[in-house]
């Protein structure tokens, strides 16, 4: 059994391509090229370079030693926070920026939540040249000021998304719109593994680069390519899928999804979509979804922005609905403890959606022997704010 | 047979105007009054919107009439409920416009029954593409003789056109322009290009064009070489503006 997309651009039950058909031709133009695209050796090593002299990569894969001791097992840390912009997210908006380059697209549209998106969207596109405008949800503009000056400072502009909960998935919906819009000279950069086929497998294989350097790494370290267990928090799931990827259909690797469980699951405060989340549709896709009885979409609630999305990608839809994946939620309260922790531990400040992952040490009991790797998926600098205010430093 | 059939097959002296609204808006009663109003006022078919939360293809005026239905308690039971005896007083052709989303929560069958139980004709359901409804929903679509209406737009290719009118069985809805819904910058030459073209492709099924259509005017440029046209924002907002007194009016004004 695979977990990867098939040819119908479904894993299992998930995915497809729920889009009007004013998208259409767009997306089918991706979907026909996106593959030939990313073989061709020209595409490889201009994307290959670009990783190694603009992102920085690889990044290390860290043993954490202290962090280690405290909880008797071995952790490494992938330390995605090294990436130029301070995320894995710039490792899909490189490879996007070059498809949307070698199919003719001068205009590049991108949504964002908490801004990471948006600002290595702006990134690559201030790299190339290429016009770029960011679709925001308003309320999100007025959290996330620093981040929306970034974007401006990089040349793309900021467009507040007003409508619905004015947040990400509204945001979302404003870039969608636009697309159908400018159906001829536009790419959408979407930020996630999340919408239309073939998007979710487009960005996965875009981020897989993450777990392709962890297997080369882990070997010069343990002896072996792959870990017992791999972990990541999951909002729509790009950091995810990335350190799943070449993991996936090796069932000896266990695989953690570590989702935001908010204010707690039963609040009505949460993000936790696979426990709080029904099969339905959103953005193109098929997938798990807070919604209500009636079919409408719900506003998610975290402390982390990046963790605040109300789907998940169709892959680890597919992940949790089979079993293959163990998922597991952590609250704002213990996210943040761990977030400090690994501080005062490692000297290295998370980003706090990726200390939702860092948390699950205290819920669930790792053997002494056993490899764990977790996605240190970006940094702490964006959260200065939440961390400032939660801890009254 | 079908009214949606039956209607096209009439040999109509003016051409075909149909009409949409947002289900619950801007009263969360006001569904059946609507309806008797644009039959009363000579419409030729309607699409009752259900709403949603977010509405991808639609601008604004749609985005805002969907939100405050919702807000108002519009729920697909309730507007089954109020449509439960509406035969008794519309006997014009009548389609639910929805995404897939709150279809599918509610059961794509049980809706679909209820559709039919109730004496719905079609559905128009934007982000439910050809290849999705026929890989699983054709056939109960077929069982409830509810026609499928899909769209096509300035960027359809001639191929996919061709496939999209095999598929269909009652009309065509022909998106005018690339834009959501609601655009006002009127038709141009782009436009008749494309309505030229389109129309002479000798298709099987009937040509309705939507998106952008408000007024008079409108109406007869999308109408000239088509079948006949949509208007949904701006009747939206002439509800806003007027409620639904002022509805035959506006219909008067438009052909």
């Amino acid at each position: 059994m695979s977990y990867q997309v098939n040819e119908k651009g479904y894993y299992g039950d998930f995915g497809g391509a729920f889009i009007p058909e004013m998208l259409y031709p767009n997306v089918e133009e991706l979907r026909s090229q996106y593959l030939e695209i990313m073989q061709e050796e020209d595409f490889q090593k201009e994307f290959r370079q670009l990783l190694k002299d603009y992102v920085g990569r690889p990044t290390p894969l860290y043993f954490a030693e202290r962090f280690s001791q405290k909880y008797g097992t071995k952790i490494y840390l992938k330390r995605e926070d090294l990436c130029h912009t301070g995320a894995h997210k710039v490792n899909n908006t490189v490879g996007q920026i070059l498809m949307a380059k070698r199919l003719g697209k001068n205009r590049i549209i991108a949504e964002t939540g908490a801004g990471q998106h948006g600002v290595a969207t702006a990134t690559v596109c201030a790299l190339m040249g290429i016009e770029c405008i960011v679709y925001m949800g308003e309320v999100d503009i007025k959290r996330q000021a620093p981040n929306v000056a970034r974007m401006k400072m990089l040349g793309a502009t900021v467009v507040p998304a007003i409508s619905g909960s004015k947040t990400l998935k509204d945001a979302t919906n404003e870039a969608i719109r636009d697309w159908i819009n400018n159906p001829l000279d536009t790419h959408y950069i979407i930020g996630s593994v999340v919408g239309p086929h073939p998007y979710p497998d487009m960005v996965a294989r875009f981020q897989s680069v993450i777990s392709e350097e962890v297997k080369i790494q882990l070997k010069e370290k343990e002896g072996r390519e792959a870990p017992d267990h791999v972990v990541a928090c999951v909002g729509g799931g790009s950091n995810a899928a990335g350190i799943y990827y070449h993991y996936l259909d090796n069932e000896k690797v266990n695989i953690i999804a570590v989702e935001a469980a908010g204010e707690g699951i039963l609040t009505g405060k949460s993000a936790a979509t696979s426990a709080l989340g029904r099969e339905g549709i959103i953005h193109g896709s098929k997938t798990l979804l807070m919604q209500t009885d009636d079919g409408q979409i719900t506003e998610p609630y975290s402390i982390s922005a990046g963790l605040d999305y109300p789907g998940v990608g169709p892959m680890h839809a597919n992940l949790f609905r089979t079993g293959r994946g163990e998922f597991i939620s952590i609250t704002d309260e213990d996210a943040m403890a761990a977030g400090l922790q690994l501080c005062k531990l490692e000297g290295i400040i998370p980003a706090i959606e990726t200390a939702h992952a860092l948390a699950i040490f205290d819920k669930r009991k790792f053997e002494k022997d056993e490899v764990v790797v977790v996605n240190l998926s970006g940094r702490g600098d964006k959260d200065l704010n939440t961390y400032i205010e939660h801890f009254n430093l | 047979m079908n009214r949606i059939k039956q209607k096209l097959q009439e040999k109509p002296s003016k051409k075909l105007l149909s009409i949409y609204f947002t289900a619950g808006y801007p009263e969360p009663d006001d569904t059946t009054t609507i309806l008797q109003e644009l039959q009363k006022s000579g419409v030729d078919m309607v699409e009752i919107g259900l709403p949603f939360s977010d509405p991808l293809a639609d601008g604004p005026v749609i985005q805002k009439s969907s939100e405050a239905a919702l807000k108002n308690g519009m729920t697909t039971n309730k507007l089954f409920s109020q449509l439960e005896s509406i035969r008794e007083s519309i006997d014009i052709p009548l389609l639910i416009m929805g995404y897939f989303n709150p279809i599918l929560q509610y059961g794509v069958e049980k809706f679909c029954r209820k559709c039919s139980e109730i004496g719905i004709d079609g559905l128009i359901i934007p982000d439910l593409p050809l290849e999705e409804y026929e890989l699983q929903y054709k056939e109960i679509f077929k069982q409830y003789d509810l026609l499928p209406v899909f769209l096509v737009t300035p960027q359809t290719s001639e191929e996919r056109i061709r496939e999209i009118d095999r598929a269909s069985e009652g009309f065509i809805y022909m998106v005018s322009t690339a834009a959501v819904t609601g655009g006002t910058g009127g038709f141009g030459e782009a436009q008749k290009e494309y309505f030229d073209r389109v129309s002479k492709m000798g298709l099987q099924n009937p040509l309705i064009v939507g998106f952008g259509i408000k007024d008079s005017t409108s109406f007869e440029q999308a109408t000239a070489v088509t079948n006949g046209a949509i208007i949904g924002s701006a009747f939206i907002k002439q509800l806003t503006d007027s409620g639904t007194s002022g509805i035959s009016d506006f219909i008067n004004s438009i052909r």
